[in-house]
Parts: structure tokens; sequence; C-alpha cells
């Protein structure tokens, strides 16, 4: 809600001199951003841009040839597959790998690349994630598997004092960049406080990482091989409830979503939306049921949350003036924390009404409430409608 | 048959025996290498000039020589001299460590596999060399060493050692410490090819510059600093029986290691310093070495990570020797202490490494402590080695204060690591002379005597002093000009680090990513604006 003092100062502007002030100071934050990034040609090549570019080029799908219709444990699938072809180093490995994994997502991967290859390792995650560090360091791909994001937590030692801080530590001399850590992530209707964690939030406040979230099978595929292939170690959280659920046609090709942009999924004018991972189906409902009240929403999908295309939602937000995060981890420090204080620091000015987190409560994920417990469609149409409301 | 004897025997002896002439009775229980069946025998006593006794053994049997050599007394800077008597000198059966208080010992190298029975009791400790600086097996066979044998080059001390000594005659002959390297040490002002010098003399290195650099935090002038007081053995003797490409995983304690593979002292004050040549860019505390020429990778200060990381890296080698087995085969090695060893990834990672199979070696330093916590209160089992079968896994472990044991059993793990592609564990058994890190004191929890017995007896520099005197290598004056040698060279090390600049600032954004992100830029110009804003003032 717009305090008393500032509905009666806003509303004396002009229009001219409120959409003066609005761009003046969001420009000022754009301009800072824009100029830390480089321009470059477009190109399909993600090799000669530089890591992390929100100006960095898309895969243009219908150019890459033939398609699959596949769900996300099969893109996943045809990730590692593609991935550990073009990689003699690359191994895969964790718990029950090697007969095709819990979600199938290791399927046929050791008939094709071997037992040398492809693995079981005993059951410890820390010692996954070690193995990984080790294996990276001596300058081979190391794709393991945590087999929940519920169940990093044992792995967080190597992954926040070894892994992010390999490189650094080590003045160059060392790095870890072929680590990627594979986990399923995410409500999936039963999994209660074990099976449903998204602890996205742990990871992104960790410098050195990288933290990726997929919301489909054709972008898993494509961030799955970017992140792989990165020469920065990667968390690749996969979202569990979309692993039957979720079918597009994916590209048989080879190609590569960048790292640190966010995608832009529809265009609006009236409301800026951000979510990631299985979130933004619900989002996409929210958003079809306000656009039957003429509410025109644009959507967008964060992908990369660490490290975060600020400048993609600051140019939204600038447009819209009004934001809402929505993500099913906890309110309390999730990642809408994050994100939210860097939009209203650099957009205060452009704002219409306070940015909205529509988010799981501060519980521990109680397996009969999961339905009350998730930011529903319902939840995030009453934010939608909220926003406007304010802004009038 | 004139043997020598310790004053303190002389003492214990005419203590407890009436002397009547000189002649005294003694106890021979405690001469395992004469024959037991003696309860007492009629000595002779005759005092020497030089403050030596010499006892005379007269039994029905053939007697067996009884050695007993001078003990290195500590100089008050340090130096080391021989000073005769002091030790009671029978071969005996056990030994003892803070890590266990009572190990047999053994002559044999033997690596115990996972398909054969574990030792029942207490593991035994593979050891050659005792405290005297003396090659010496359970077979009872003692050689009588005279200070006129000199030998002159190290083959020529080999063949020597080899014929005496029958009973090590496979590790004497395998021992790469006792063979002239191929190419020169760049450290050595002179014998530049003289590894078991090299071996003493770094071992000296090591502690001019521990010490130095434990004084100058005492100064205030750099932050902190770890010692390696008694451990220099285990360090130099297993560095040396590497390949100089196996990874090195260390936990905090082994710059040793690093400097047998030829860091410079330059190069370790530069670290200690945080200064502008620092291979680490400034960004970790002092002792947190890395050297990615070296093959050592960077120590961070979280205990047990290392391990698994090990394990890791050794998967790649093995990868690497399936796909190309005429290539030179590498393995990893991972250094950890007795506290690291209840850390988890110590389970974890010898778990991986026994059911993955990987070419490492476990090197676990048993020196008695973790900062304070002696090892009573960290296992309850037969020290750290008990656990390998466990695992499935090979093992020995090794008097680590016996750099020849330990190099012999490094080099036997490795040849078995490589040839089986298999992990081994190998525990050496020392103590921690000095201090865990400038933040402790540990006379506040161990005391006094405890580590001036340990000092006295058991250090491995001494230990390889008495040695190499023997063969006329070492006399006062070689000591002396060696640890003089050394230790200016470490005071002219540490001030030319410390006179150097701080690193660049622009280091400091750098690295956390392969290439600095978008975000990084900013905060990285929010800081220069800043700066520029305030003068500098931060």
């Amino acid at each position: 809600m717009l305090s008393n003092i500032q509905r009666p100062i806003l509303a004396s502007l002009s229009f001219k001199k409120e959409h003066f002030l609005r761009n003046l100071c969001c420009r000022s934050s754009l301009d800072a951003i824009r100029n830390t990034t480089k321009r470059h040609s477009s190109t399909l090549r993600l090799e000669q841009t530089t890591a992390y570019d929100p100006s960095a080029p898309e895969p243009i799908y219908h150019t890459l040839g033939a398609t699959t219709k596949l769900n996300l444990f099969s893109a996943i699938n045809a990730a590692l597959r593609t991935a550990m072809t073009s990689d003699p180093t690359a191994i895969l490995f964790g718990e029950d790998i090697a007969f095709g994994g819990v979600f199938r997502c290791s399927q046929g991967l050791r008939e094709e690349f071997g037992e040398g290859r492809v693995f079981n390792t005993p059951l410890s995650e820390n010692g996954i994630a070690g193995m990984a560090v080790g294996y990276a360091s001596a300058g081979g791909t190391a794709i393991g598997e945590i087999q929940f994001a519920d169940y990093i937590f044992p792995a967080m030692d190597q992954i926040v004092n070894e892994m992010a801080k390999f490189r650094y530590r080590s003045g160059n001399q060392w790095n870890c960049g072929g680590v990627t850590l594979r986990a399923p992530c995410g409500a999936v209707g039963h999994g209660g406080l074990y099976h449903s964690q998204s602890p996205e939030a742990y990871l992104a406040h960790t410098p050195g990482l990288v933290v990726v979230v997929p919301r489909g099978p054709r972008c898993a595929k494509g961030l799955l091989l970017s992140s792989i292939r990165s020469k920065d170690p990667v968390i690749f959280l996969e979202p569990k409830v979309l692993y039957r659920s979720a079918v597009q046609e994916v590209p048989d090709a080879d190609y590569e979503i960048p790292l640190g942009k966010a995608e832009i999924m529809r265009r609006g004018t009236d409301v800026t939306i951000l979510g990631w991972g299985a979130q933004l189906r619900t989002l996409e409902a929210a958003c079809d049921l306000a656009s039957n009240e003429g509410i025109s929403c644009e959507l967008i999908d964060l992908r990369t949350i660490l490290p975060w295309d600020s400048r993609t939602i600051i140019e939204s937000v600038m447009k819209t003036g009004k934001l809402i995060v929505s993500h099913e981890a906890p309110v309390t420090c999730g990642f809408g924390a994050e994100i939210v204080a860097t939009l209203q620091q650099e957009c205060f000015f452009c704002l219409e009404s306070p940015i909205q987190r529509v988010c799981g409560y501060d519980l521990p994920f109680g397996l009969v409430y999961e339905k009350h417990y998730l930011p529903s469609v319902s939840k995030n149409l009453d934010a939608i409608r909220k926003v406007l409301e304010l802004a009038k | 048959m004139i043997v020598r004897s310790s004053q303190r025997w002389t003492k214990c002896c005419l203590a407890s025996r009436a002397t009547t002439n000189g002649m005294a009775s003694l106890n021979v229980a405690n001469i395992s290498n004469c024959d037991r069946s003696m309860s007492t025998v009629p000595l002779h006593l005759a005092r020497s000039n030089n403050g030596m006794v010499n006892v005379l053994v007269k039994s029905t049997k053939v007697p067996r020589p009884v050695m007993i050599l001078p003990l290195k007394q500590k100089k008050k800077d340090g130096n080391y001299s021989p000073v005769l008597g002091e030790r009671a000198e029978a071969m005996p059966d056990h030994i003892s460590y803070v890590g266990n208080e009572r190990m047999p010992i053994t002559s044999s190298l033997n690596i115990v596999k996972p398909e054969d029975d574990v030792p029942r009791g207490i593991w035994p400790v593979f050891r050659m060399m005792d405290e005297n600086g003396m090659l010496r097996g359970n077979d009872q066979s003692t050689p009588i060493f005279s200070s006129e044998l000199v030998h002159h080059d190290l083959d020529q001390l080999r063949s020597y050692l080899e014929q005496h000594h029958p009973l090590f005659y496979k590790e004497i002959r395998s021992s790469t410490l006792l063979y002239p390297s191929v190419h020169e040490y760049p450290d050595m002002p002179t014998q530049p090819h003289n590894t078991l010098l090299r071996a003493y003399r770094q071992m000296i290195r090591l502690r001019k510059m521990d010490t130095i650099l434990h004084n100058a935090q005492r100064q205030g002038r750099i932050s902190f600093y770890m010692t390696h007081h008694g451990e220099e053995g285990l360090l130099i003797g297993s560095a040396s029986a590497l390949n100089p490409k196996d990874y090195v995983f260390a936990q905090y304690r082994e710059a040793g290691v690093l400097m047998w593979r030829g860091f410079t002292l330059d190069q370790f004050c530069n670290q200690c310093f945080s200064n502008d040549l620092d291979l680490g860019k400034g960004r970790q505390m002092p002792v947190h070495y890395g050297c990615r020429a070296l093959n050592f990778q960077t120590v961070s200060s979280p205990l047990g990570t290392q391990l698994t990381q090990a394990v890791g890296a050794a998967y790649k080698f093995k990868l690497d020797a399936a796909s190309h087995p005429e290539k030179e085969h590498i393995i990893s090695i991972a250094y950890f202490g007795d506290g690291a060893a209840s850390c988890i990834d110590f389970h974890s990672a010898c778990n991986f490494a026994s059911t993955l199979r990987v070419p490492m070696i476990f090197f676990c330093r048993n020196n008695g402590y973790a900062i304070s916590t002696p090892v009573k209160d960290q296992y309850a089992g037969d020290g750290i080695i008990s656990r390998a079968p466990g695992y499935g896994m090979a093992g020995i472990r090794v008097d680590g204060n016996d750099i020849f044991a330990v190099h012999a059993a490094v080099q036997e793990a490795r040849a078995y690591a490589v040839q089986t592609s298999s992990p081994v564990m190998i525990e050496a058994m020392t103590y921690r002379q000095g201090h865990h890190s400038t933040s402790d004191d540990s006379a506040r929890y161990r005391a006094a005597e405890e580590v001036q017995v340990a000092t006295n007896v058991s250090d491995p520099t001494v230990r390889l002093d008495l040695f190499l005197r023997r063969f006329g290598w070492i006399d006062d004056n070689v000591a002396t000009s060696i640890e003089d040698e050394e230790r200016i060279a470490v005071l002219r090390a540490m001030e030319a680090a410390e006179a150097r600049p701080d690193p660049k600032i622009e280091h400091m954004f750098e690295d956390v990513y392969h290439e600095k992100p978008p975000h990084l830029v900013r905060q990285e110009e929010e800081l220069h604006r800043h700066l520029k804003k305030y003068d500098g003032q931060g």
C-alpha cells in the first residue's frame, strides 16, 4: 500500500515530470549495468560472448532441425548423452546411476559409455561432491547427481567451502569448473518435508557458484549442456514434478542456452511476473486468468539463479512499474528477497506499487498441507489484482 | 668384545648393584640381542678418556654386541651436536608414540592387503632405522660401527648398507633416497646429485623456516604460522618416494612435501607475507600453499575435504591409465592427521576409494594431537590404520620418524596402488613437537617432559644426523655450516618477502568465476568510486 504521504506527492506530479524522473533514476542504473557487458555480434556460438551476459543470443529453435517429443527426464538424458559424446573426460556418477537412476535420467548411458564413465557411488553426498571437485581439478568433466535436493546438505561443506572457492583461493592456479551437480528439487504432490525442498537460496548465497533451474524439457537440455560445459561449478536443480508431466518438442541438435540470462516468456505492459522452475506453470495459468480481466502480464523465467540477470528484470519493471516474484521455497530469505531488494534499489522511483512476493510460508514442507502451502494460481492472481489496484 | 654403554645405564647398574673393583652386574633383560637365558652378566667397567664407559660383557654364549650411540643434544640456538652417552640400548620389541603407547616393531615391509588376515591385536610398526640412527632389524644382527667408516658417495654408501643389512636389502636397493639423482638439485650448494644429503639439508631448512617464521608471527610480522617440528622425516621421506606428477592433497602441515618438489623459500615467504608475488594472490592465511606447477593442490582450512577430492583426482588418473596404458601412471596422495581422520570426508573417501578402486595413498600423520585433543579423545580403536581393512583397503603402519622406513613404505605403497589400481593407507606414527599453530600454546595441555622426551629420543632429523655422522658425511662443522646456511637463506627470503608490496587490488574481484559476471563488475566499480571519493580510506 502506498503511504498517505506518497499518494498525494505522486498525484501532484505532471505526467511528463513523473515519466522524466522515473527514467532518470532507472536509466542511470541501467547504464551502469549495460556498460559492464560487452556488445557482440549476434551469433549462436556462446564461446564468443562473455560469460553471464544478458545480451547473449538464444538458440533459434526453428533452425535447429529435427525435434523429438520428450519429457523432462528424457531431455536431461539426451543432454547427458550429448555432453558425454562430445567430451571423452565426462563421467556421470551418484547413487543408483548405473541402472538408470531413480528418475530415469541416466537410462541407457552406462550401456553406451561404459562402466568406467557411468557408475554408482556409495551413499554419501559429501563424497559425491568431493569426488566431483577432485576429478574436475585434474582436468575432467564431473557430472555428479544428488538424489534429491533435500539431501544436498551433507555436501554443503564441499560445495560452499571447496567448490565455490576453489579457483579464487588458489590464485587461479587450480579450478573445478568441470563440476556439475544435478539434483531433483521442488514439490511433487506427495513429497513431504524431505522430497520437496528448493534449496536455491542457500546456494545463491555462495559467491563462486552457478545455480540453474530449468522450467521444461527444451530449455533443460540447452541449460544442462551450458552448465556441463561451463568453466565454473554449476548446481543444476531439476523440478522433479516435471520429469514426466512436462512434454515438449526438443531439438535433437546440440544447442546451448546462455547462463546468467533470464528469458521473457510473454511480453506485457501492466505487471512483471518473475519465477523459475515448475512455478512458471502456475504463473502462466495466473497470467492467462489475468488476461481475461484485461491485465497484460510480462512473464519472465529467471533460469539462472546465480549470477542472476538483474538487467532484464530492471528493464521490464521500468516498463511496467510493478513486480511480483513467486517461488515455492519459504518466503523469508528465499531468493525472491534478493530480487526484491535489488529491484527496489534500482527502480524505486519507477515503481507504481510495492513489489509482491508470493511464496511458500515459513514452514517445513508438510505433506498433507501441500496444496495450501504452495504459491498457487489463485494466490498469484490475487497478487496481480492487488498490485494493479495499488497502482491506481 | 668391547661395547659402549650409556652413562645412564651405568648409573642404573651402579645404583642397583654394588661395584667391586669396577665390576658390576647388569640386568640383561634390557638387552634384547643378548641371550635371554642370562639373568645377570658380570661386567668390567672402564672409563675411557672421552667420557664413555666401556662395558665388557661376559657370557656363556657368544655375545652379540650392544651398540649404544651418542644422543644429540640441542644447543641453545637450535643447532645439534652429538653428546656421548645417555641411551639405553637394546633393540626394543615395542615402541611408543602418543598415537599408541605400545606397538610391536616389524622389520618386514609388508603392506597388509585386503585379502590378508588382518593383524590380531595391535598393528606392528615397520621400522628400519632406530632412534640412534642405526639400521636395525629384529633379526638380531647388529654390525659394529666405528667412526672411521667414511663413504664418500651415495652409491658407495648404498653398497655398504646392502652388504651389512641383508634384512633390509630390498628396501635399500630400491630406495631412491640412496641413489644419486639424474638432474641436479638447484638448492644444493655442493653435491647437487646427492639425494640423501638433500633430504637432510631440507629437513634442516624446514626446521629453520619453521622457527624463524613462527617467531615472525610472534613479532607481528605475519598473522599466522604452523610448524612441522618432529614431522620433517615423514614429509621428506614420503615426498621423495613420489612421482613429481602425483597430485598432492595436503592438510596444512606438509610444507616439507612442497619443499622437496622445489618450492623455494622465497615462494613460501611470499605466501606467508601475502605479497604481490604470492601465487595465491594474497587470498589466504599463511601456510595455505598451493602450486599448480608442482602438482600441489592449494591447502584449505576445512579438515578432511582434501580426502574425497583426492579420490576424484585418482579416478581421473585411473581412467587415463586405462585409456593410455603406455604413459606413466600417476596417483594422488592425501595427507591428513589423526584428528582429520574423524571427519566425514575420511569415511567417505576411504569407502569411495576402495569401492571404485582408485590408485591413491591415504597418508595419515598420527602425531598424537589435534590441537589440544590427545588421541585418547579422538579414537578408541588401534589408531587410524586399523580402519583400513574395514573398508577393504590395504595398509601399513610405519615409524614416521624413520625417514628410510617412510620412504620405503611410500615407494611400496605407490607401486601397489599403480599395479592394482587400489588405495593404500599408511599411518606414520610421529609426534607433534611444536604447537598446533601460533594460536596455540601446547604447554597448557601437555607436560613439558613429554615433549622433551619425544624431542630427545625420537626426532627424525637427529636420527638421520647420527646416521650420516657414522659414515663421515656430517661432523660438527658440516652440520653447523648447513644450519647456518639454511638459517641465513630463510632470513634473506623473509626479509625480501616482507619488503614487497601487497597484491594489486584488482585481484580482489578476479577468479571468483572464470570471467567476472556483471554484478561483480558493478561491485568493483562501487569500491573504486568509494575509494576515490574517500581518498583510499576504505
